[in-house]
């Protein structure tokens, strides 16, 4: 039996077969020229069938599609045959270039010209090298790049998956997540705990698995095995029971000995908070505001932003909602906010810095969260993200209080934030971790890498002792202010004690994820999770710290975590 | 040759969903139109049915630009492809 091993992101074992996602297509080599055999005015006609049978394809899928992604199918379908991408193309052929070639580098110098218009056009480029790719594969006779059409449900297997990716995976057709590359912390990762997927990442050499080659997927222990027996067998069914007794979340995030640590939900719209809600949620730690922003043009008008937070207000009257003010940059870039060309994103304008480049959606955002918040019963909390100093913070708080808004707080997400946090929360009335973008800035890791995996987990001991320095400002600054944790590193049931054991006072993370952290965290004592919170924070490295933990929680094994 | 100039009324300007709709008018037509901002020669307009070149052209909203195109049913052609341009596309 053949066996891989990788980084488990999300529980589950599952059985089932392999369906690789479709490789990159590989650039034609450069001076690629046509065959003997083949004539250009041949090679020109083959490329305009191409052409059009790609872009009927993208046409298909734009009936199917709704809103913002059928507009951009549609323009996509229509860049397929245009004339500009075309002519380019044929004039090339006519020299003698391969009609692979000539496709190729004619929607390079598209791309580039429209990457240089800068904001939506820059955008943009990145479709035109999606057609560029799928007319490549369409006259080479392969499969189109993206998720592959399936009748029956499936192991999807990928290099790693990319948000547009993500964005178009159909839930009843996908049975396990498996990438040879990604971290912990990447998009695979976290569309896979948001849908409940089994997921493993980082597993090294899955890339070679046949299609229909049939594996048992374990997301919890991150290993995949070929041919499975009937230990594996009975371990799916086991996990089915479990699965069934942890989807429920009984409304109250408690240790053993009663110590309450609210279980709140991470929503990113009113349909995702009501099903929280719906799930038990005591409250929503994470609302991102995004969602209201992302696939536009413009920025929305107030009135358009009070709608939208009263949607996910209304799902939680009387209960906590931390509203993060928008998170524009890095990977969620937004056309009239952000500059497409800054060499590092991660570390350029983003979060809170755009109000330095574009201010007033700051100032109008705040004006529609607190007309909305007046409105509804919930008890609207307000945080900004990328927060480094505690200027920053303090300005943050005076918009807030201009706006009406009682309770401004910040993300700790920049170690200088973690470090600092006993001034910051002088400034404001609570702090909450955002563990995903603490981790990869601690340990300067980009979350998307896989060859990073290993750094990037919010399990490194270095990352945990941020966690304690934030508490410990907390203590510090002497009023009880709130530590509150909204990253991935919530939803992990192991990681979750540990936080706890830390000091934090409230776990924000994927509504999916509450039944099995509550579960967890109701086994032990306050004392005990302190006991491991130690553990961890001097452990050697992040493999140990959380080998040595789970080891100590034999509830892991009960349950299948 | 037919020449009409037009205003666009789409907020955010000749691209996206707008250009989309726009182009494929185009598209459908038995003529050649080119298109060209006002402030520009005649000699940099552009093809009308190419999605990418509208895009490239970055007409925004208020901008004026000139519509050509020559043979039969040319103005009336052109008059229909006005009425598109100066529709806020966006909007609905």
């Amino acid at each position: 039996m053949q066996n891989f091993t990788g980084v488990g992101v999300s529980p589950g074992r599952i059985i089932g077969s392999v369906r690789q996602m479709p490789k990159p297509i590989s650039e034609p080599p450069a001076g690629e020229r046509l065959t003997a055999a083949t004539t250009p005015e041949a090679a020109t006609a083959e490329l305009r069938t191409a052409s059009k049978v790609v872009q009927t394809e993208l046409q298909r899928r734009a009936e199917a599609a709704t809103g913002a992604s059928k507009s951009v199918l549609e323009a996509t379908a229509l860049m397929a045959t245009d004339p500009m991408l075309i002519k380019a193309a044929v004039k090339l052929i006519v020299t003698g270039t391969s009609a692979e070639r000539a496709i190729w580098e004619s929607g390079a110098s598209v791309a580039e010209m429209l990457h240089n218009l800068g904001g939506y056009m820059a955008e943009r480029a990145t479709d035109v090298l999606d057609v560029r790719a799928r007319i490549v594969a369409e006259l080479r006779g392969v499969t189109a790049p993206g998720i592959p059409q399936s009748d029956e449900p499936f192991v999807l297997v990928a290099e790693d998956l990319a948000p547009a990716d993500t964005a178009t995976l159909d839930p009843n057709k996908v049975l396990a997540l498996v990438t040879s590359g990604g971290g912990p912390q990447s998009h695979t990762a976290i569309i896979a705990r948001a849908l409940g997927l089994p997921a493993v990442v980082a597993a090294v050499g899955v890339d070679a698995l046949t299609d229909g080659t049939e594996v048992y997927v374990d997301g919890a222990a991150g290993t995949l095995q070929v041919d499975p027996g009937d230990e594996q067998r009975t371990a799916v069914t086991a996990w089915e029971h479990v699965a069934a007794s942890l989807s429920v979340f009984d409304g109250t995030g408690t240790t053993a000995d009663g110590h309450l640590v609210p279980l709140l939900a991470n929503v990113g719209g009113a349909a995702d908070a009501v099903k929280a809600a719906a799930a038990g949620a005591e409250g929503v730690g994470l609302l991102r505001t995004e969602f209201c922003f992302l696939e536009r043009d413009t920025e929305p008008t107030i009135d358009e932003q009070v709608v939208a937070y009263r949607g996910v207000f209304d799902a939680f009257p009387g209960k906590k909602v931390v509203v993060r003010t928008l998170d524009a940059g890095a990977d969620k870039p937004l056309p009239f906010l952000t500059d497409s060309t800054e060499p590092n994103p991660s570390l350029g304008v983003r979060g809170y810095r755009t109000d330095l480049t574009s201010p007033g959606v700051l100032k109008r955002q705040l004006t529609a969260i607190a007309t909305a918040a007046a409105a509804s019963t919930a008890v609207v909390w307000v945080m900004a993200p990328m927060i480094a100093t505690v200027d920053e913070a303090a300005d943050f708080a005076a918009m807030c209080r201009v706006a009406g808004l009682k309770t401004p707080g910040v993300m700790v997400e920049v170690p200088s934030a973690a470090l600092r946090s006993a001034s910051i929360l002088t400034e404001a009335e609570f702090v909450s971790l955002g563990t995903n973008d603490l981790t990869q800035y601690t340990m300067a890791a980009d979350r998307q890498l896989g060859t990073l995996a290993a750094l990037n987990s919010p399990w490194q001991p270095a990352v945990l002792q941020l966690i304690q320095l934030t508490v410990a400002g907390s203590i510090a600054e002497g009023h009880n202010k709130p530590v509150g944790v909204c990253g991935e590193a919530a939803a992990d049931p192991v990681l979750a004690v540990v936080l706890v054991g830390l000091g934090v006072n409230t776990l924000s993370m994927t509504a999916r994820s509450m039944s099995a952290v509550g579960a967890v965290l109701k086994s032990v004592t306050l004392e005990r999770a302190r006991e491991l919170a130690q553990i961890a924070v001097s452990a050697r490295n992040s493999d140990e710290a959380r080998t040595r933990v789970r080891a100590e929680l034999p509830i892991l094994e009960e349950l299948g975590l | 040759m037919s020449e009409r100039k037009a205003t666009i009324a789409s907020r955010v300007g000749l691209h996206a969903r707008p250009a989309s709709i726009f182009a494929a008018a185009v598209g459908e037509l038995p003529l050649e139109v080119t298109i060209s901002l006002e402030t520009d020669p005649a000699e940099d307009a552009m093809d009308a049915s190419s999605i990418l070149s509208l895009m490239s052209l970055g007409a925004a909203n208020g901008d004026v630009v000139v519509l050509r195109a020559e043979g039969d049913g040319a103005d009336a052609a052109l008059d229909s492809l006005v009425k598109i341009l100066e529709t806020d596309l966006d909007a609905e």
